[in-house]
């Protein structure tokens, strides 16, 4: 029975922890983020950029996987930055892939590989037509 | 009561989950996120009555490198009777901040379960089919507390995931042997592009795979000689609404094997847990 109350307490104690880690997390300026982005990854390009049906698609599957951090329109929320600040709006398609499929995981962004590139090249396409 | 509260959280997310029940891929739970999945085996058993064992997940992505799952085991023997088995608390960790050729990542459980957890999450050592032929109370009466390890590497090419899991489990008492064991998963979506509209029964949201699992003895008796081994074909139905439906029958490859374990598998996934934690001990949502 100690073993069990000894488990739960640490459990308990581990998720209380990393939550209140989480609470400081993207605070990284997207500029230093995008400066370790390899230099092969930066000029890939978008296989979708010319692709009618990629931006709505796009938009739907932001709003599946992204807006509960970045918001809605991909203008931040608590938990996301804004990505139609000016560094990530100026980043290339290549390294906008590239945060999306590595994410930022030490500062609170999970990498997104579980979705198929192509819905990432989607994702990207959307956001790269913002206004 | 906890229950009613995790049905009223804000958000229900749109999950892409694999299809996989016994295998791990190296895609952890979103960071603040909590799933809840409900799983059924039913298995059949030679010798004695088939069972319908079942558990209850609790899989919370603690931070983007660290996911954290509690279960609960129960299982009904058809003739015999019900009982709740044990639990178990997983944790899975990343330790590379970014994808490579191959993404490995660590996995350690504790269990407290009884001999009677017939829930088949994964096999290892001499597990076979005749270890779930006594009665139920006979089994209950026996408790393992075991350390479960876990290397999990993984890989995603062109929409194909393939995984694999080689593990090690100690029972925490010192005269036991270390056993062994595996799960390798191959897994890819219908489609691989999505489409523009809300849908159901788009082919985007449906994701195939086939899983192999089995024990490897232990180390007193490494090898295939007297272990249990699994080819189960796997489906993910991932709703628009936030559910994903699994289905998984798996189908024993030798003597010791259940001949049949048909699973399935309802999960929700939910944001905004954490700040709902934080706020119920008094701290800033």
């Amino acid at each position: 029975m100690k073993v069990n109350q000894a488990v739960i307490c640490f459990a308990a104690l581990g998720v209380l922890a990393a939550g209140q880690q989480r609470s400081s997390s993207h605070d990284e300026p997207a500029e230093l983020v995008l400066a370790r982005i390899p230099e092969k990854a930066r000029a890939k390009c978008n296989p979708f950029a010319n692709d009618p049906d990629a931006p709505a698609a796009g938009r739907k599957l932001f709003e599946q996987h992204c807006a509960e951090c970045h918001g809605q329109s991909a203008g931040g929320a608590r938990r996301g930055p804004n990505l139609r600040a000016n560094a990530l709006q100026q980043a290339t398609p290549g390294e906008l892939f590239w945060i999306v499929t590595n994410g930022v995981v030490r500062r609170g962004m999970p990498a997104w590989s579980k979705l198929p590139e192509p819905q990432r090249w989607q994702i990207i396409t959307w956001l790269k037509s913002l206004p | 009561m906890p229950l009613l509260a995790l049905l009223c959280l804000p958000f229900p997310l749109f999950a892409q989950e694999s299809p996989y029940i016994v295998t791990y891929d190296h895609h952890l739970e979103e960071p603040g996120n909590l799933e809840v999945e409900y799983f059924s085996t039913f298995g059949t058993q030679r010798a004695a009555n088939d069972f319908h064992a079942y558990w209850m997940e609790f899989e919370y992505g603690a931070t983007a490198w660290w996911t954290t799952e509690f279960y609960l085991d129960g299982q009904t023997t058809f003739g015999d009777s019900s009982l709740f088995t044990g639990f178990r608390w997983e944790n899975r960790i990343r330790p590379l901040r970014t994808e490579h050729f191959i993404n490995p990542v660590l996995y350690i459980e504790y269990e407290n379960i009884s001999e009677a957890d017939k829930i088949v999450k994964e096999v290892e050592g001499h597990d076979v089919e005749s270890d779930h032929a006594d009665l139920n109370a006979a089994l209950r009466e026996t408790h393992n507390h075991e350390l479960e390890f876990k290397l999990i590497l993984s890989k995603d090419f062109k929409g194909w995931n393939f995984a694999v899991n080689p593990l090690a489990t100690k029972n925490l008492l010192p005269s036991d042997p270390w056993e062994f064991g595996y799960a390798i998963g191959i897994s890819r979506p219908l489609a691989l592009r999505a489409s523009s509209a809300w849908c159901t029964f788009c082919r985007e949201n449906f994701i195939a795979g086939v899983e192999l699992y089995g024990g490897l003895g232990d180390t007193q008796d490494f090898g295939l000689h007297q272990t249990s081994h699994y080819l189960a074909p796997a489906v993910a139905w991932n709703l628009p609404s936030g559910w994903t439906v699994r289905l998984s029958p798996g189908f024993g490859l030798n003597d010791n094997s259940h001949r049949l374990l048909l699973r399935w598998g309802l999960s929700r996934e939910f944001s905004g847990f954490s700040e709902m934690f934080r706020s119920l001990f008094g701290g800033r949502p």
